[in-house]
């Protein structure tokens, strides 16, 4: 039987992508969770994967090509009919291995209109650098000639950076437009979260070592399972809770710009498996190397704006999603306890939640939820 | 190692956790948080690999002396 693959919606501020390469050739057996193709979002370049296992039949969009989500991109004979894979395509399809690139070397190929994969790199592990592709401009084309087209650009002179603004700002306007939002704070003392962290972090060996948005992501994932009406999707009108919770944490790029990808089943693991994959979700949230499963998977979105930073944050949600927490600095601040004016670590939580859905008080609920397991820390 | 091989090794290990970083622009002088935005993320990450890659194992309350490139050969020197 023949099944389509189609580009996958990566949240709610990407509405195409432009193909960049393919893993995968006609006759390559594929497995459900395979990285088969790169497409170049507003995001960054991402690694989409197969939805089933089968047999890939026909490329139907070639590299170079612009298309909105939805489009089918390839066909796959899935199980039940499938043919055997030829040895030679399968082998042809282990070899395409994606060229590492930062993301400021990819910037500059789109600038200078360079294409990559001609590129050889010289930075670290083979990655391409600024300076590859600098060398590349100033050496004569014709003498290295590109097996693909250089991919299409979105509009004439508009930058990455610009891009991604763009589309932060079509979702967040979407987010405004149609979400009732309603804004809740809520300061709390925690000063017991981050004695046990120190503790923590003093004992065990540096590869497991927290940060205090490793508590933060698990508190909001035990709260959601606790309450509903904030882990879920709301489209068309109608909210859905989601089956499992996976929190989205929002992570700033360098260049600029925002991703929110989601560490998935969050709930469901331990501190130090948790801040591992928060670990490298981060990393190649930088690199620009996320699955597009990661970006289309949270259910519910953690802002937090680091160290030294402000006070409070007013987090607007990310749609189809119902809910964002914000997460201001940990700082020192005079707090009363006991009758007494004392120092202690204060830290400001803020929801934005859908009317749609919740209330302020059940909001205020779900923020008192997550309080009280981040003044337990051993408990998370 | 000598200082110049260190300082090497180090910025190798920096753009590895950071691949977003371009190493020619980095001024070992000037703090990494001042230079490209580092967070409390990029340090954790650079201490796991200082501690794989040269086998020092750096407490969370000496973080600070990591903070720019000088100022981890300085630190790291007399502990390779």
């Amino acid at each position: 039987m023949t099944s389509e693959f189609r580009l996958p919606a990566l949240g709610a501020d990407m509405d195409e992508g432009t193909l960049l390469e393919w893993h995968a050739t006609p006759g390559t057996r594929v497995k459900r969770g395979d990285v088969v193709a790169v497409v170049e979002t507003d995001k960054g370049a991402i690694d989409v994967e197969i939805f089933m296992d089968g047999v890939l039949r026909e490329i139907v969009v070639q590299p170079g090509t612009k298309v909105p989500v939805g489009t089918v991109l390839a066909l796959l004979d899935v199980e039940g009919n499938t043919p055997a894979p030829s040895p030679s395509a399968a082998g042809a399809a282990e070899g395409a291995g994606r060229a590492k690139i930062s993301p400021a070397a990819r910037r500059r190929a789109r600038e200078l209109d360079v294409d990559v994969a001609s590129l050889e790199g010289t930075g670290p592990e083979g990655a391409i650098t600024v300076e590859d592709v600098e060398r590349m401009m100033s050496s004569p084309r014709t003498s290295s000639p590109s097996p693909h087209p250089a991919p299409a650009k979105s509009e004439e002179g508009a930058g990455e950076g610009q891009r991604m603004r763009e589309a932060i700002a079509a979702a967040m306007s979407r987010s405004k437009r149609e979400i009732p939002h309603y804004y809740l704070s809520h300061t709390i003392d925690v000063t017991a979260a981050t004695d046990w962290l120190a503790a923590h972090n003093a004992a065990a060996p540096v590869a497991q070592r927290l940060l205090f948005a490793a508590l933060l992501i698990k508190a909001i994932a035990g709260a959601c399972r606790e309450l509903k009406g904030f882990s879920g999707h709301c489209r068309d009108g109608r909210y859905e809770e989601a089956p499992a919770v996976h929190v989205g944490v929002a992570v700033a790029l360098r260049g600029g710009g925002l991703v929110a990808p989601a560490i998935m089943d969050t709930a469901d693991k331990s501190l130090v498996a948790l801040m591992d994959d928060f670990r490298a979700l981060v990393t190649r949230a930088r690199a620009g190397r996320l699955r597009a499963s990661e970006l289309a998977a949270p259910t519910i979105i953690l802002t937090s704006l680091g160290e030294d930073s402000v006070d409070a944050v007013f987090p607007i949600i990310q749609p189809p999603q119902v809910a964002i927490v914000g997460a201001g600095s940990v700082a020192d601040r005079p707090w009363v306890s006991e009758g007494a004016i004392v120092p202690r670590k204060v830290l400001t939580l803020s929801l934005g939640a859908d009317h749609r859905v919740t209330d302020g008080r059940l909001g205020a609920q779900f923020l008192a939820r997550i309080a009280e397991k981040l003044v337990q820390p051993g408990s998370l | 190692m000598d200082r110049d091989q260190l300082a090497r090794r180090v910025l190798d290990l920096l753009t590895e956790i950071a691949p977003d970083v371009d190493p020619a622009t980095v001024i070992p002088g000037i703090d990494f948080r001042e230079q490209f935005d580092f967070d409390s993320m990029d340090t954790l990450n650079f201490a796991i690999a200082l501690h794989r890659e040269l086998g020092v194992e750096v407490p969370e309350a000496e973080y600070a002396r990591l903070a720019s490139l000088d100022k981890c050969v300085e630190y790291l020197r007399p502990k390779t």
